[in-house]
């Protein structure tokens, strides 16, 4: 390699913000927004994190709580630092992660704003999994006992099937993205109406123990959570990056992206089905975080430019997302909510903005 | 740009013209949509050099041809051929390589530039190694050059008028850089003048560039003009194909498009010119 001549080279017309970059025969495009925006979105959710883990009754200032981080803190501080509240806050983090990468993966994937786990009914198929353990099981005593692993499983196992229902009764020769979203839409009803008739079933306190699970919230996680959490994204995120050039000809239509060279079939299904994965390890960890998946990609797109949302960009601002809204719900609410109610507040209305202006589509 | 009138378009009167080797050809293929056979048992073959126009009513399956030409349809009878072997057993990308095909109503990405739409067209040329070459740039440059698109290649596709939409599309196809091209309906959304352009372009990369080239196209004037060999479809089945001249006969034109009309020389290039008297039936 040693007569690898590595360029640096500035655009060609009409192509500004971007430099090549050519070292022997591997070359790429950068371009600076997409490099800047996640760059910010991570120095603030390092800024957010530290801050979110040194609120509490035995508040540490931010500079503290990196030092314990970095392995240089003492005694007690170590212990509620790095035993009692960074799980929760890792385990936010790691969720917001996950539901933004899924949520530009959907988007992109159907060409549609309104693709997300939430309204494709995976997360609602994970709340049907993790309601039934807790209330078919007379969860109050038995589940307490199992430190909430089962609802784990059970959810986990939910957002999977239905992720699976949704790829099957979506596909037709390779899935269409139009069809996807009805699909997903009668999933997400289906599901709804499961988990009510599930509750009105329950008992008093099984029912309380199943809401505060189905808004979503990051009370009492642990690192049996994070673990397993950072060990599914260690393997999921690395294959979604990897679908991003791929992504760049499945926005097209299906005739220009196979005219194009792309394996549709393989295409489709590896993209669906990362998204479906890490949507089903993000709420198994956390419950349902409404709306973030949903929300986060237009926002990233919008920040970095592009024709389709940035998946890392996303993915770090899902993070800061989540990590923000529970140190809010945590710390600025008179009472302590469910950081879902927050996200679900921010969401909603986005939703209803977005069906409200339609869908411009440039067709020729 | 160099000035190219009309007038140099070839015209050759043999009624298969090129230099013979086939590269693409449909061996009574038959294609369907579901249980409704569309295109009947058709056999067609384009020649290295060829420049093939496909005429024929809305709906007798032109599109549908072009897309079992271009891999995106598989035919549940017979077979394609590209360059003698069976088109759906060659790779995706070793098509895309030599094959580039335009497709009647392609989608943009909201927000994407025309220089990002032109830059796709490098797709099969690239890895996760080399994702911007010397080549794709200059081959992009040139593309955007040829069809004039160079002033607007930072201006988003979803913003353009359709005729500058078109040619941004036919740019991103010269950038596949295929020996092969296929277009369906290049120049609706074009005035006239425009019409014009694109055909002279079409025309320019078959000439100088050798490539071979098949467009759908409504203008039965303007497919007599510029192509060397009109295919004639009806109802799925393909029923003339040969110069212009030999096609474009009073008696086809009441056959295919149930049209009464006379058949007069074109002033200009002396190609079949069709004067359309009334609707038969
Ligand atoms: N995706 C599809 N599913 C079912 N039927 C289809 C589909 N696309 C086309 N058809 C039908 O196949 C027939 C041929 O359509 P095709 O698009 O090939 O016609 P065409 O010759 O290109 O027409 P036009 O000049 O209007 O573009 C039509 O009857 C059409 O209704
Ligand atoms: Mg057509």
């Amino acid at each position: 390699m040693s007569t690898a001549r590595a360029t640096l080279e500035r655009p060609v017309s009409g192509q500004g913000g971007r430099t090549t970059i050519r070292i022997g025969p591997a070359s790429a495009v950068l371009r600076w927004r997409q490099v800047v925006v996640p760059l910010a979105a991570l120095a603030v959710l390092v800024l957010v994190s530290a801050l979110s883990i040194g609120r509490g009754d035995y508040p540490i200032g931010v500079p503290d709580v990196l030092r314990t981080l970095a392995g240089l803190g003492e005694g007690p501080q170590n212990f509620i630092v790095l035993q009692l509240r960074a799980p929760r806050v890792v385990v936010g983090l790691l969720v917001g992660l996950a539901l933004g990468v899924a949520g530009a993966l959907f988007q992109t994937f159907a060409r549609n704003p309104l693709a997300s786990p939430d309204t494709l009914g995976i997360t609602v198929g994970a709340s049907v999994g993790a309601v039934a353990a807790l209330v078919l099981t007379g969860g109050s005593s038995v589940g307490a006992l199992l430190g909430g692993f089962g609802v784990q499983l059970a959810a986990l196992s939910g957002a999977l099937v239905t992720g699976l229902l949704l790829f099957l009764l979506a596909w037709r020769d390779g899935v269409d993205g139009y069809r996807l979203v009805l699909v997903g839409i009668a999933l997400w009803a289906v599901g709804g109406a499961l988990v009510d008739w599930l509750l009105t079933n329950a008992q008093i306190y099984d029912a309380a123990a199943a809401y505060v699970w189905i808004t979503g919230s990051l009370n009492a996680r642990t690192w049996d959570q994070a673990f397993p959490l950072a060990i599914a994204l260690a393997v999921l995120l690395p294959l979604a990056l990897a679908t991003g050039r791929a992504l760049g000809v499945l926005q097209f239509g299906d005739d220009t992206a196979r005219g194009l060279g792309l394996r549709l079939p393989t295409a489709q299904a590896a993209v669906v089905l990362l998204a479906v994965a890490l949507t089903a390890v993000a709420v198994s960890a956390a419950g349902p975080i409404t709306f973030v998946a949903l929300v986060v990609p237009q926002v990233a797109v919008r920040l970095a430019g592009g024709s389709r949302p940035p998946l890392l960009a996303s993915g770090l601002l899902g993070a800061v997302l989540v990590v923000s809204a529970d140190l809010v719900t945590r710390t600025a609410l008179p009472e302590a909510l469910p950081v879902g109610i927050l996200t679900a507040v921010i969401g909603a209305p986005y939703l209803l903005w977005l069906l409200v202006r339609g869908r411009r589509r440039s067709t020729l | 740009m160099t000035a190219h009138t009309v007038t140099d378009v070839p015209q050759e009167a043999s009624s298969t013209p090129g230099n013979g080797r086939v590269r693409l050809a449909a061996e009574r293929v038959r294609l369907a949509y579901d249980d409704t056979v569309v295109v009947h048992d058709l056999d067609l073959e384009l020649t290295e050099g060829s420049f093939t126009a496909i005429v024929g009513p809305n709906g007798c399956g032109k599109s549908t041809l072009l897309r079992a030409l271009g891999r995106l349809l598989r035919p549940t009878g017979g077979q394609v051929l590209l360059d003698g072997r069976a088109i759906s057993r060659t790779p995706t990308r070793e098509v895309a390589t030599v094959l580039g095909l335009l497709p009647q109503s392609p989608i943009a990405p909201e927000g994407l530039t025309v220089a990002d739409l032109v830059a796709r067209g490098r797709h099969p040329h690239q890895s996760w190694v080399r994702q911007w070459s010397r080549d794709d740039e200059a081959v992009v440059a040139e593309a955007l050059e040829w069809t004039d698109m160079s002033e607007l290649a930072g201006r988003p596709v979803d913003e353009l008028s359709g005729g500058q939409r078109q040619r941004a599309w036919i740019s991103m196809a010269l950038a596949q850089g295929t020996d092969l091209l296929l277009l369906d309906e290049p120049t609706t959304y074009l005035d006239l003048a425009h019409q014009i352009d694109v055909l002279e372009l079409v025309g320019r990369l078959h000439a100088e560039r050798r490539r071979t080239v098949a467009v759908v196209l409504h203008d039965l004037n303007l497919a007599a003009r510029y192509a060397q060999r009109l295919v004639a479809m009806k109802d799925g089945v393909l029923v003339a194909s040969g110069t212009p001249a030999e096609v474009l006969t009073e008696q086809l034109l009441a056959d295919v498009f149930d049209l009464e009309a006379r058949i007069v020389p074109d002033p200009v290039t002396g190609t079949p010119m069709v004067v359309p008297v009334r609707r038969l039936r």
